[in-house]
């Protein structure tokens, strides 16, 4: 009786969708889509060019895109949770198929209004379709052989769609992220442990069958001063770059490295670079601070929901944020080999910002619906 | 609904028990990327800082300007001058085809030079300069400057070069700069330090032995430059500083009139000093123009040099070993005074040629000298005198006397690399050097500088010098320095045992040029203030057959290359002697005839010069 009480004033008009909104994450990531304008603007030498004009039209559109979904009930995206997956996979094997190919990898198809990368879609969605199939299950049968090898391969299935492109970064990318799920879900502990022993037995071997230029990135990873200008050029660079910042930075529009042109993809995944060589240490941690308010709000988000969805697919999507921060800083720090991976809503780049939005979406509809329950 | 309750209790404890778990990790993740951050940024900042200033700012080193050389009174021996040049920035010309042959025509470049310059622009980046002309006379210099405005892109330069104004006068003291080479580079740290492409170093001769001093330091330029090395903006200009300048102790008249007596002749002229050291005149011929080599030689002048038989390229006053011939009798003498062997009164009768260990030695004079002492034979030159104080002495007292003198070893010590020791043997040395015995007879031909002996002329002309001030020991030298003050010479070590010896022997020298009989009798002066002393030489170049003998050959009747060197040394003024010197000239066949009247010229320059010499030392003109 009292459950029916609370599911007939679940529905929640405008204006009280209005003030469950979670204005700090909000204030937050527009605070973060101007920062990642002013760095645009600085990467295209001072001037408002191609890049911040197109940087910030996505944002503008995927911010939008963003408050829209807040207000659609957080029960459609549990209910399109497997039909999404099944789009993006479809989207991968149209990338497999027909996808253009730039720099030697096939990564993006032609969608006639936006060229879409769908691996990038995939690391958020494969946390919606994994979360959707944890929701209604008993916990002891997440341990099950079933609910393993299925979790499995849904995993499995889009990384080796992107394996092949070849991108390996975004793979292991998209690993983390349903990796993260299951972790939540409560997969026993030791087959975490099993899965990490493994992978330490078998890397000698993974290495065996890297490609030529995914070995070299380990290689130079491990010692980039061996072959300073070519393979080991960009981590110099990046670091260069970052050291050089100091505590206060350079200052806006004054980073030297960058706009002689000695860093690399500095509108890509090396923005962060950038930024920090123009804001040094203090705005780096600034950076970061508002990152982790973010990731906070996410994982408070999640707490506070009543639905056992909303609240594995905030805490996996946090910490898949999570793990793309510092993938992306740890690389352009020198902690990691470069693997390309976008920094979120910083990076230049449509699809990876939507992907990004897409999931704050989400999780502001958890937030505005958070009674909201999922039979 | 109660299974169903409690088992969403258990999924809720179960998930935020991990969350816990990743929430934990994600704050020590996040430490490790602050750390990392402010290691980076903190405190290896001062590292990664001067890291970016090396990535972002590159220098361009500019050609230093070289130090000079002048001449004792301040004139230039070598100098600078502002070359004409003519500078193209490819990738600032809108039309590079068009300029270049506008180019071509205006310059009148041939074919050969003008793929020269085609070549050069490949091999260069669009924005570096490409030096089109290094040398242009002032005519197509300013034919240029009035074409500009239909040469978009090229810039008329002007850029100091090295000018040796005295042309072959000074070639083998001075030397000459050309492009450094790799070797210079290695071999030499100031050059290393300065290189810039297109930069001259000395090559030979004082040029390269002061490479450190003349050098200077380049201007520098500070560019910022983007990743590909395109210059963005100037941040910084240094001017260099420009090489030390070397004054000389070199009388520019007397090298002048040395070369003017040395004309079409191979030989060397050298004239010092006798108290200081200091060296007035230093030639060598036949000389070549140094100013061939600034630029780089053309084939054409570089075989003409090369393949002359008069060999200008060899240094004779350096590295020339002749035998002294007469020139050495003055040694002899007093070898033989010092050790007692001979005195004044001690005589000898010449009848032409003697009779030594079953050998004929010949006087130059076939009547002979008849009874002669030692002055009269030093006037006359009488080789069967010396034959017998020779015989007497024994060539290693001759040797220990002889390398007192400087004679057998380098005079300038380093200053040269390519100078000569020439060779005062002794018995131990022929053992040594070639493991036989001595013999007497060698002994004897060495008494009249024949044999194994051999000295460079300015060994001579130091030889004559120490003679000249009373034997006592003296530094030659060619740069005024502050190291090398004219010191007086009671500061010297005398390198006699008597010094009355050394009168003997300048008396009986003065003999030779200023009494009737003397050998060079007819080059004197007889006006005091000129009056000379000297000894006249002449060195065999083979030895003469019993036929040649016979036929007494004049001196134009024997081919160039079998006459004999004729050679000369002398002091002076007589009777308050100041400077001496050496005159060889190859092939001149007679010492009197050919050598002692090129002596006569000179002294009457020097001696004129020597006032104007002596003011500039009493005002203490030492500033460099």
């Amino acid at each position: 009786m009292y459950q029916h009480t609370r599911l007939t004033t679940n529905r929640l008009g405008f204006f009280q969708k209005f003030r469950n909104f979670d204005y700090i994450l909000l204030v937050c990531i527009l605070l973060l889509g101007f920062i990642s304008l002013a760095t645009m603007y600085s990467t295209d030498g001072g001037e408002i060019k191609f890049h911040t004009k197109s940087h910030f039209t996505k944002l503008a559109v995927f911010t939008l895109m963003m408050l829209v979904m807040s207000f659609i009930n957080i029960k459609y995206w549990f209910s399109i949770g497997y039909l999404a997956y099944v789009a993006v996979v479809g989207l991968l094997v149209g990338t497999y198929l027909f996808g253009i190919t730039s720099s030697g990898s096939q990564r993006w198809i032609n969608l006639y209004f936006i060229n879409l990368q769908p691996s990038e879609l995939m690391k958020i969605f494969i946390i919606v379709c994994l979360a959707k199939f944890f929701h209604r299950m008993k916990l002891e049968n997440v341990n099950s052989i079933y609910t393993i090898l299925t979790s499995l391969i849904i995993i499995l299935l889009p990384m080796g769609l992107v394996i092949v492109q070849p991108d390996l970064g975004t793979a292991v990318l998209i690993a983390i992220s349903g990796i993260a799920v299951l972790w939540f879900a409560g997969i026993n502990y030791k087959y975490f442990i099993y899965t990490i022993l493994g992978f330490i037995i078998s890397l000698p071997f993974v290495i065996a069958f890297l490609k030529p230029y995914q070995k070299l990135r380990v290689l130079t990873f491990l010692n980039p001063d061996k072959d300073p200008l070519g393979a080991g050029y960009q981590i110099i660079q990046s670091k260069i770059a970052v050291g050089s910042g100091g505590i206060f930075g350079k200052g806006f529009l004054k980073g030297t490295q960058s706009y002689l042109e000695f860093l690399p993809e500095k509108h890509t995944d090396f923005i962060f670079t950038l930024f920090s060589e123009e804001f040094g240490f203090v705005g780096s941690a600034i950076l970061l601070v508002i990152y982790a308010i973010i990731i906070y709000r996410i994982v408070a988000i999640g707490a506070s929901s009543r639905s056992y969805f909303a609240k594995i697919f905030c805490y996996s999507f946090g910490a898949a944020i999570f793990v793309f921060i510092t993938i992306n800083m740890s690389m352009v720090l020198g902690l990691l080999p470069i693997v390309g991976s976008p920094l979120p809503i910083m990076s230049y780049g449509g699809s990876s910002m939507l992907a990004t939005m897409i999931g704050f979406g989400i999780v502001m509809s958890a937030r505005v619906h958070n009674q909201q329950l999922i039979a | 609904m109660i299974n169903s309750s409690s088992d969403n209790v258990k999924k809720l404890n179960s998930i935020n028990r991990r969350m816990f778990i990743t929430g934990s990790l994600k704050f020590f993740v996040m430490i490790g990327i602050v750390s990392r951050l402010f290691f980076l940024q903190v405190k290896e900042n001062k590292k990664y800082l001067t890291l970016s200033d090396k990535n972002r700012i590159r220098e361009w080193k500019l050609a230093p300007v070289r130090g000079e050389f002048h001449d004792y009174f301040g004139n230039v021996i070598a100098g600078n001058f502002e070359a004409y040049q003519l500078h193209v920035i490819p990738e600032q010309v809108e039309d590079f085809r068009y300029v270049i042959y506008r180019l071509k025509d205006l310059l009148e470049l041939s074919d050969t030079e003008f793929k020269k310059v085609l070549k050069k622009k490949n091999e260069i980046k669009p924005w570096e300069t490409l030096i089109v002309s290094d040398n242009l006379s002032w005519q197509k210099f300013s034919k240029i400057n009035n074409h500009l405005y239909d040469l978009n892109g090229v810039k008329p330069v002007i850029s100091i070069s090295r000018n040796y104004p005295f042309k072959e006068n000074f070639t083998h003291l001075v030397g000459y700069v050309s492009q450094a080479n790799q070797d210079d580079i290695e071999s030499t740290q100031a050059i290393k330090k300065n290189f810039v492409p297109g930069l001259k170093v000395g090559k030979v001769g004082l040029e390269k032995t002061f490479e450190e001093k003349l050098i200077g330091t380049n201007d520098i330029e500070r560019y910022e430059v983007n990743a590909y090395g395109r210059r963005i903006s100037q941040l910084e200009f240094q001017k260099g500083e420009k090489g030390k300048t070397l004054r000389l102790t070199i009388d520019t008249e007397v090298q002048k009139l040395a070369n003017e007596l040395l004309k079409d002749q191979a030989g060397s002229i050298c004239v010092m000093d006798i108290y200081t050291g200091a060296v007035i005149a230093m030639h060598s011929s036949p000389s070549f123009d140094p100013n061939l080599f600034v630029f780089g030689i053309s084939q054409d002048d570089w075989q003409l040099i090369r393949n002359d038989p008069m060999k200008p390229l060899v240094n004779k006053t350096l590295q020339g070993n002749y035998s002294p011939g007469s020139t050495i009798k003055p040694i002899v003498a007093l070898s033989a005074l010092e050790n007692g062997i001979v005195n004044t009164s001690f005589t000898v009768r010449c009848t032409g040629k003697t009779e030594m260990y079953g050998q004929t030695y010949h006087c130059w004079k076939k009547k002979g000298h008849g009874y002669v002492s030692l002055r009269n034979a030093m006037k006359q030159s009488c080789d069967t005198y010396f034959y017998e104080v020779a015989r007497k002495l024994g060539v290693d007292k001759l040797s220990e006397t002889a390398k007192k003198f400087g004679l057998g070893e380098k005079v300038f010590g380093d200053l040269f690399d390519i100078e000569k020791k020439g060779l005062i043997p002794n018995t131990q040395w022929k053992k040594n050097a070639l493991g036989k015995g001595w013999l007497l007879g060698e002994t004897i031909i060495t008494g009249i500088g024949q044999g194994y002996i051999q000295t460079t002329p300015i060994q001579l002309c130091l030889m004559t010098a120490q003679i000249a001030n009373g034997g006592y020991k003296i530094y030659p030298h060619l740069v005024v320095d502050d190291k090398v003050k004219d010191q007086p010479i009671d500061k010297f070590t005398p390198l006699y045992k008597n010094s009355k010896n050394i009168k003997i022997v300048q008396d009986a020298i003065f003999g030779s040029t200023n009494e009737v009989m003397g050998t060079s009798y007819r080059s004197r002066i007889d006006n005091p203030k000129y009056q000379f002393a000297g000894k006249t030489g002449t060195a065999q170049v083979k030895k003469i057959t019993e036929e040649e003998r016979e036929l007494d050959l004049k001196t134009f009747q024997i081919p160039y290359e079998q006459r004999d060197h004729a050679l000369y040394v002398a002091f002076g003024p007589y009777k308050n002697p100041r400077y001496a010197l050496s005159v060889i000239v190859e092939h001149g066949g007679n010492g009197s005839t050919t050598a002692a009247p090129m002596a006569t010229k000179l002294f009457k320059l020097i001696i004129d010069r020597h006032k104007i010499r002596e003011s500039l030392r009493n005002k203490k003109y030492l500033e460099i």
